[in-house]
């Protein structure tokens, strides 16, 4: 019969948090440049420049079919083969932002298409100016559009950040490793640790419904 | 000793890809079957069995793969079982499938229009005939292109295997590169090897989308 032993994981139960808020920050840093990447894809996308459309169409077809844990191990194995070095800690967000940005791209340049010319040319009739039509007319609703499946995918960003630990970048997964390999309290580790991340997830669905009910009900709270 | 990464290297790597393409088969089966029993759960009129398959979607999409991997693969000694990375990430991925697969397969019966439901009724239709010969059928359809989809994300999935220790592409390429210390020219073999995989289903998913969108339009 297995005997639990929860005493070790109990006993450092301030490093599993500490590893935690690690993995927040790291997500919050990715989603924030990832939305950056994204933004300049579906931009460089929809631009009709032909070269950049292609060169962006092949920038999210090859991160969208292959796995983020070779895209890892490329970026902090492969690349130093070609003069290009990072700290574990750096590779991890720049992985994590160049897989991100690759899914968001093509969320965004849904969102963008999704504003019909009509309403753009109502706006106009308003008379609003450019700017008013750019931020109320477009971005406005184009953001609500893509909300649910931005921030699903940014929760997504979340959970999948626990790969970075196979290059003993800092995050909660990485926590429990070091844990695992001084206690050995295997089982009792990766449960903590799988209710430590779903209560992540919990968090950041939280967050990003009260800020879409803030943000975008209409036609309360503009 | 390093050594050189030579056509054996690359011959080791490409074969390897029958591991991946194995374990994804069993993922997809098994996640199949369970996936069915999940989305006629959660769309069913029973409340406990409703509350089961939506807790353990909720489980299985709101926390990390790697850790279900963990779990499970440390979980066979609690159980009493040998530890086995191969059936660890087999049963891992199936669950993981399962509940990916169940709320994709929710939605898609709930697509169905309910008139639909309500006329096999009206024609006498026991809950067995009606989802066999009605709902399903019109919901399959309607599922083709996200599961295409998601069998891609259950591919690069499989990825994770090779962290608990299974000879899989993305292993194999490790232990390849530990031997000739070729991390740019292995990891980007191995990327290439599952680009082949899972590009081609990503094109038929989108072509299978944009022909049903063009289908409910007309």
């Amino acid at each position: 019969m297995y005997q639990f032993n929860f005493q070790p994981v109990l006993q450092n139960l301030d490093l599993l948090l500490y590893g935690a808020w690690l993995t927040v920050r790291l997500s919050l840093l990715a989603m924030l440049f990832g939305l950056i990447v994204s933004v300049l894809g579906a931009v460089a996308k929809t631009s009709g420049i032909r070269p950049l459309r292609w060169l962006v169409d092949a920038y999210v077809e090859v991160i969208r079919n292959t796995p983020f844990l070779v895209q890892i191990f490329f970026i902090f194995f492969g690349l130093p083969a070609v003069g290009v070095s990072m700290s574990p800690n750096t590779a991890a967000l720049v992985a994590l932002v160049v897989n991100v940005g690759a899914y968001g791209t093509e969320i965004i340049r849904a969102g963008i298409e999704s504003i019909p010319r009509g309403q753009i040319e109502a706006g106009r009739a308003l008379g609003l100016n450019p700017v008013q039509i750019f931020r109320y007319v477009v971005v406005k609703p184009a953001l609500r559009n893509i909300y649910p499946s931005l921030t699903s995918q940014f929760i997504y960003l979340m959970l999948t950040s626990s790969v970075v630990s196979v290059i003993s970048a800092n995050d909660l997964a990485s926590a429990g490793a070091d844990l695992n390999a001084r206690t050995f309290a295997s089982f009792e580790i990766y449960l903590v640790l799988t209710v430590l991340y779903f209560l992540l997830a919990l968090g950041f669905s939280t967050l990003f419904a009260a800020i879409r009910r803030m943000f975008f009900t209409y036609p309360a709270g503009r | 000793m390093i050594r050189e990464f030579s056509s054996a290297d690359i011959l080791f790597i490409v074969t390897a890809v029958r591991w991946t393409l194995i374990l994804s088969a069993i993922a997809f089966v098994g996640g199949a079957l369970g996936g069915l029993a999940i989305a006629l759960s959660r769309s069913s009129q029973n409340r406990v069995l409703r509350r089961i398959a939506t807790g353990f979607i909720q489980v299985f999409q709101g926390t990390p793969l790697l850790m279900q991997l963990f779990l499970v693969y440390f979980g066979l000694a609690v159980v009493g079982l040998p530890i086995d990375p191969l059936l660890a990430a087999a049963v891992a991925l199936t669950l993981h499938a399962s509940a990916y697969l169940g709320e994709i397969w929710r939605g898609a019966i709930e697509a169905v229009p309910s008139g639909q439901s309500e006329a096999a009724t009206a024609l006498a239709l026991g809950y067995r005939d009606r989802m066999r010969h009605v709902i399903l059928p019109q919901a399959m359809r309607i599922a083709t292109a996200p599961t295409v989809g998601f069998l891609v994300q259950l591919i690069k999935g499989t990825s994770l295997a090779s962290i608990i220790g299974f000879t899989e592409l993305t292993r194999a390429g490790q232990i390849v590169n530990n031997a000739t210390f070729q991390p740019f020219l292995v990891f980007g073999t191995v990327a290439a090897l599952y680009f082949v995989l899972c590009w081609p289903l990503s094109l038929l998913a989108r072509q299978i989308e944009a022909r049903m969108r063009r289908a409910l339009m007309r």
